[in-house]
């Protein structure tokens, strides 16, 4: 295990801790010299590369599986993941979330099958990016992007609706509101046997 | 022609000039030694530093001179308002003082007139300094004092002690170079450093000097005054705006003040390193300019490397090195060095010489055995003290787990 940690200290480009070397363990008088071995290892940093991200110009990549801004994420032919069932909000521990649902109608549906979420709002000021809210969504309709930069001037600015919140429109996908594919409910959305948009839903967006 | 004869010739507009160009050297002295400092500690910690403001950042400090500037001048309530605005003004003026007598060229043709680069050169130069810097100590008080606040009079109370305590040492380090020199005079004991430089000559001194002038100037690792986790900012935690400025400014001329006596005294002032004399004639002998700042920068990084490696030191260690060991050590060194001084003006046999040395060397050698055996003596009592039976009642030691859970 130590030893997987180990090349960390090559990354940042430090020196293996010497213990040889290190000149706090012995306080006597006699590690005087010893002592001044502390303005050695200042002098030589100098000359080390700088470990600075010059971060606005250069942007490093964050970790994988980085807790960044909330994305509300489609079905493959267009329609919303969310059903505005609000179990986001209730995970929510600083109270960050506000969904208000709302009944799918005949000719104005937003998601496969009886509810969507009408009103979603995520209050950036409040977020502390724990990821509960990802835990408790049933249809994977809320994920997290890497995105951090999501500084702002005002408050109003920093609570996100769903308009800000919803993932883009890829090819193959149809706008909402639209009818769900032809000859399915919504247990094939969740079983994933629904893989594009119908001709019949409305006209699909262009690669 | 000495380079007092050469000065006392200056016509009113030199000494003018001198004056302002003395000044403004100072002040961008200051702001490209702040913007050095961050850059260099920032490299000791694999950072790089201010880089944002102009090329390599090295606009950042003027930069925040101007944000300062443009920022609200705050003066307490509880405040004494004539001494709080006076303060600074008291810090700077002194600082900026100590520069007059301080040589920065040799002889030189300065807009068609022979002179050197030395506002003035009293007799008594360095008595001068000394004197000026402990009128910059009353700068710091009267700031802690008057802005009405706890942290301040701490800062400004460990300030004064400090730089009273360490321009003692000091003072005494500079008696050295005033007995070999034969003179209290900048420019003289810059010619007396012909031959061999006072660094290593004297280098008990030089030592001495070095240690006590970062005390004097309240750097790290001797930064007690301002120290951040006790005190907030020391002395200066009431000012704000330009008022603060003027303290900032003042610190670092002063760094650059000791800086540039440590190289008169020291380091042979403006004369070129050692087998390198000829480039002193070079640009018409403006080239000593450069030496002279070459030798001040580097003890300007001196200060800045010892910021980056050491921890500040506690407030009563530090008294304690100054009084107990500074100043004892530098007695006895004076002592010697007055022995010899007047051995070999007497024209002593060498023996005699020799004898004396081997004396001291072998009499400093059985003192530091003696200090050392105490020292042992100390920490070995301090280990045979019996912790097993305390002289109040206590309870008794569970022996059996029985006894330790159910008491």
């Amino acid at each position: 295990m130590a030893d997987e940690l180990l090349p960390r200290h090559e990354e940042f480009g430090l020196a293996k801790a010497d213990q040889s070397k290190a000149p706090i363990t012995d306080h006597s008088s006699a590690s005087f010299p010893k002592q001044l071995l502390g303005f050695w290892v200042t002098f030589k940093t100098m000359f080390k590369k700088v470990n600075t991200v010059q971060y606005p110009e250069v942007k490093e990549p964050t970790a994988e599986r980085f807790h960044g801004r909330h994305q509300l994420n489609r079905h493959p032919d267009g329609l919303e993941k969310c059903i505005g069932c609000e179990l986001c909000a209730w995970a929510c521990p600083a109270d960050a979330i506000y969904v208000e649902g709302a009944d799918n109608k005949e000719g104005e549906q937003f998601s496969p099958g009886e509810r969507y979420g009408k009103v979603y709002q995520i209050n950036y000021l409040r977020c502390i990016f724990c990821g509960l809210c990802i835990e408790a969504c049933p249809t994977r309709a809320l994920t997290m992007t890497n995105e951090y930069e999501l500084a702002d001037s005002t408050r109003g600015k920093l609570i996100f609706e769903k308009d800000d919140l919803l993932g883009p429109l890829r090819a193959g996908m149809v706008p909402p509101p639209h009818p769900m594919y032809p000859n399915t409910d919504d247990g094939n959305y969740y079983r994933g046997e629904v893989t594009g948009s119908h001709p019949s839903q409305g006209v699909a967006k262009d690669d | 022609m000495t380079n007092a004869q050469l000065i006392s010739q200056d016509p009113g507009w030199i000494i003018a000039l001198k004056g302002l160009i003395i000044f403004a050297a100072c002040v961008f002295l200051t702001i490209m030694s702040v913007w050095g400092e961050r850059r260099i500690v920032a490299r000791m910690q694999q950072r790089s530093g201010p880089n944002r403001v102009g090329k390599f950042g090295l606009l950042q400090a003027l930069v925040d001179g101007v944000k300062l500037a443009l920022k609200e001048d705050l003066i307490p309530k509880a405040a004494d308002r004539i001494v709080f605005v006076i303060a600074p003004i008291i810090s700077t003026t002194a600082c900026f003082m100590a520069f007059a007598v301080i040589p920065m060229t040799g002889p030189v043709n300065f807009f068609g007139q022979q002179t050197a680069m030395q506002l003035t050169d009293l007799s008594v130069g360095v008595l001068y300094v000394l004197a000026i810097a402990s009128v910059g100590v009353y700068g710091i008080v009267l700031a802690g004092w008057s802005s009405g606040s706890t942290y301040p009079l701490l800062g400004g109370l460990r300030s004064s002690a400090q730089v009273i305590s360490y321009e003692v040492a000091m003072g005494l380090s500079l008696v050295a170079v005033f007995i070999y020199a034969g003179s209290m005079s900048t420019s003289e004991i810059v010619a007396a450093q012909d031959q061999w430089w006072y660094a290593v000559v004297l280098f008990p001194s030089f030592v001495i000097y070095a240690i006590s002038m970062v005390g004097e100037t309240n750097r790290a690792p001797f930064d007690l005054a301002e120290a951040e986790g006790e005190l907030v900012g020391g002395f200066h935690t009431e000012y704000s705006s330009l008022k603060f400025a003027l303290f900032f400014l003042s610190e670092y001329v002063n760094i650059i003040a000791v800086s540039a006596l440590a190289t008169t005294l020291f380091l042979g002032g403006y004369r070129a390193l050692p087998g390198l004399g000829f480039t002193e004639q070079w640009l018409g002998g403006w080239f000593t300019l450069v030496w002279f700042f070459v030798k001040v920068l580097a003890f300007f990084f001196v200060f800045v490397w010892l910021r980056g490696t050491l921890p500040r030191l506690r407030y009563d260690q530090f008294m304690k090195f100054g009084w107990k060991v500074l100043i004892p050590f530098s007695l006895v060194w004076i002592l010697v060095v007055a022995t010899l001084r007047v051995m070999s003006q007497q024209n002593a046999p060498q023996a005699l010489i020799f004898a004396f040395v081997f004396t001291v060397a072998l009499l400093y050698l059985a003192v530091t055995s003696l200090i050392d055996r105490q020292k042992t003596k100390i920490s070995e009592a301090a280990k045979i003290i019996d912790t097993t039976q305390p002289s109040f009642p206590v309870p008794a030691i569970p022996t059996s787990r029985a006894e330790q859970l159910n008491g």
